[in-house]
């Protein structure tokens, strides 16, 4: 049975329309538009235990309310989703000692107190038998590398010290869901990949299930085998990175280099199947696709006209993949 | 660790923060202290001009203006996440962040913290009530101070639920609305009157739609030990502050509404 088992889950918020102006203001007191806004019309997916799973959108689509919705603290207006068995929102207490959650724009830890207090307080708040939190506490601390910051204030901490701390404060309690809502905004590109490895370790060692919003599309590529793509309120894709790449465009680029920007400019790649994409000085980028010429056909090809001294493939960007399938459902920011 | 062992890990965790700012406590402290004492020398100019109020001699309304005074001041005490609710957790939406733990919100809120400058409340009331135990000769006696305790307690759960209602109200208007200091404040300045000289409709809401009398004055009259002209029965006087507590259990149901409403908005 899926961990996780979502069905049908909408969200339709009722928003009071603003109406311009300071007339429109004093208007607004006594009589109000309400308009509809659906942050989710109907999705549907199954999380297995101890999966890794990207879930990516753009702003407004409803990534956020999906999460809120599986923690327990937001209900849906219709659907059902069951976590372990659990109806988040109608169980939320006994929901929430279960799943551990960390929001990348807002700290789950007290701001005065020093980090290890907060951990203290956590111990006593989900009950965790005093073993196993200092067993989890201690393998949290080495592994995310808190010694130094334990009684630190955690107002005084850097954005990266407070997430690794605050990812930590998570998973005292030793939940077997993680849910991280973009745990990397925001921070630079070490703290990216502590944070990154971490959670690769937890879901690799301890099988917890993760569920990750993110903008950072390395940390789809660097994580996830599965990703659903939500745009407008429902799920547009969802499988893995490989498929999310054939699903919108299935190219690869060859990037060749040759000794002389006259070599390279002799290059004549065009046919089924292949593009060229650009001429830079020694450098030709090749753009082909792979079910309609294979790549050693091309490099053959390349290789009977030249001499290039390198070559190699690469895969385009996700965030292109993305942003064109965007386009392709034409969503804009919301 | 059971639900009153936490809230005490809040409240001390709480305390030493504060300590921190010595100087802001010490002013807030004193102010309270005074605006205690400049509300018993009103009570006391009264009396100066007019020897008594219908009756009541300047010990018992003091008795009256001290026990409301510590009992608020202790409600105010534990209610202080409360008070601040709509500004510290709704605007800024770290109300999400209670509902992420496995406790009650009333529990996680009523340690958010624990004011020590209420104390400047709470020490002067408690001073007036043992003055005018002594200066009104009552007997020291065990079950007129277990009436008292039991008093204070059903008035702190009545102004812990004052400070609830006041706190739900923000789920629908985000800010905290200053419109139950009438209750609050002015409940303290009511009750530090014998009832019986307030008007019928009056003395009707205070003890039927706000039961603030049921813990203030007619448990008072009891421990005094004095007939109330209103002509309740002992009976009633010794469990009146019961309504306290069901005061708070109302207040308790209509929150559980306002976190219904909280969570199928999001906002």
């Amino acid at each position: 049975m899926p961990q996780i088992e979502v069905r049908g889950l909408a969200k339709t918020f009722r928003v009071a329309e603003r109406l311009p102006g300071l007339a429109g203001a004093f208007r607004g007191l006594f009589h109000r538009r309400m308009r509809d806004v659906h942050a989710l019309g109907g999705i549907d997916f199954d999380i297995e235990r101890g999966e890794l799973v990207g879930y990516i959108g753009p702003n407004g689509a409803g990534k956020s309310t999906t999460i809120k919705i599986l923690a327990g603290i937001l209900n849906p207006t219709a659907g059902t989703c069951r976590v372990d068995g659990l109806t988040p929102w109608r169980d939320r207490r006994r929901h929430v000692a279960r799943i551990g959650v960390v929001f990348g724009q807002r700290t789950q830890l007290w701001w005065d107190l020093p980090v290890i207090e907060s951990f203290d307080l956590l111990r006593d708040i989900y009950r965790i038998p005093s073993e196993a939190y200092r067993d989890n506490r201690d393998r949290l601390i080495a592994l995310m590398d808190l010694e130094p910051l334990l009684d630190v204030p955690v107002r005084q901490l850097s954005l990266g010290q407070r997430m690794r701390s605050d990812l930590a404060a998570a998973l005292l309690h030793g939940p077997s869901l993680l849910f991280l809502d973009e745990p990397t905004i925001g921070l630079d590109a070490v703290s990216k990949l502590a944070i990154r490895d971490f959670v690769r370790e937890l879901n690799r060692d301890r099988q917890v299930t993760v569920l990750l919003t993110t903008h950072d599309m390395d940390d789809i590529e660097a994580l996830c085998q599965r990703v659903m793509v939500i745009g407008n309120g429902r799920i547009l894709v969802d499988g893995s990175v490989a498929a999310l790449r054939r699903r919108v465009r299935n190219e690869r680029v060859l990037v060749v280099d040759y000794d002389s920007a006259g070599e390279a400019g002799r290059v004549d790649a065009e046919g089924e199947g292949v593009r060229l994409v650009e001429r830079d000085a020694s450098r030709v980028r090749i753009a082909f696709d792979p079910d309609r010429i294979p790549a050693a056909t091309l490099i053959g090809a390349l290789l009977a006209q030249g001499t290039p001294h390198d070559l190699f493939i690469e895969h385009p960007p996700i965030e292109q993949t993305v942003a064109e399938l965007y386009a392709e459902h034409d969503m804009r920011e919301r | 660790m059971n639900a009153a062992a936490l809230l005490l890990r809040y409240l001390a965790i709480s305390l030493r923060g504060q300590l921190q700012y010595r100087a802001s406590f010490l002013m807030a402290a004193l102010g309270n202290l005074l605006n205690c004492l400049i509300e018993l020398a009103g009570i006391w100019v009264l009396f100066d001009r007019f020897g008594n109020l219908s009756g009541w001699s300047f010990a018992e309304v003091a008795f009256f203006c001290g026990a409301v005074n510590a009992t608020y001041a202790i409600g105010e005490l534990m209610a202080t996440g409360f008070d601040q609710f709509g500004t510290l957790y709704v605007k800024t939406g770290d109300f999400d962040r209670l509902l992420l733990r496995p406790r009650s919100t009333v529990l996680q809120l009523a340690g958010h913290e624990l004011s020590l400058r209420r104390l400047g409340r709470l020490l002067p009331g408690l001073v007036i009530v043992v003055v005018a135990w002594g200066a009104l000769d009552l007997p020291v006696e065990a079950d007129r101070f277990a009436l008292l305790a039991f008093a204070m307690a059903g008035g702190v759960a009545f102004f812990f639920a004052l400070m609830v209602l006041q706190a739900t109200m923000c789920f629908w208007t985000t800010e905290s609305l200053e419109l139950m200091n009438i209750l609050t404040y002015g409940g303290v300045e009511t009750a530090s009157y014998p009832l019986p000289i307030y008007h019928r409709l009056f003395r009707r809401f205070f003890t039927f739609v706000v039961p603030l009398a049921c813990i203030g004055y007619f448990p008072i009259v009891a421990v005094l030990g004095v007939d109330d002209p209103l002509g309740t029965s002992r009976m009633f006087q010794v469990a009146a502050p019961l309504a306290g507590f069901a005061f708070l259990g109302v207040a308790i149901g209509v929150w559980q509404l306002g976190v219904r409403r909280y969570t199928s908005t999001g906002s």
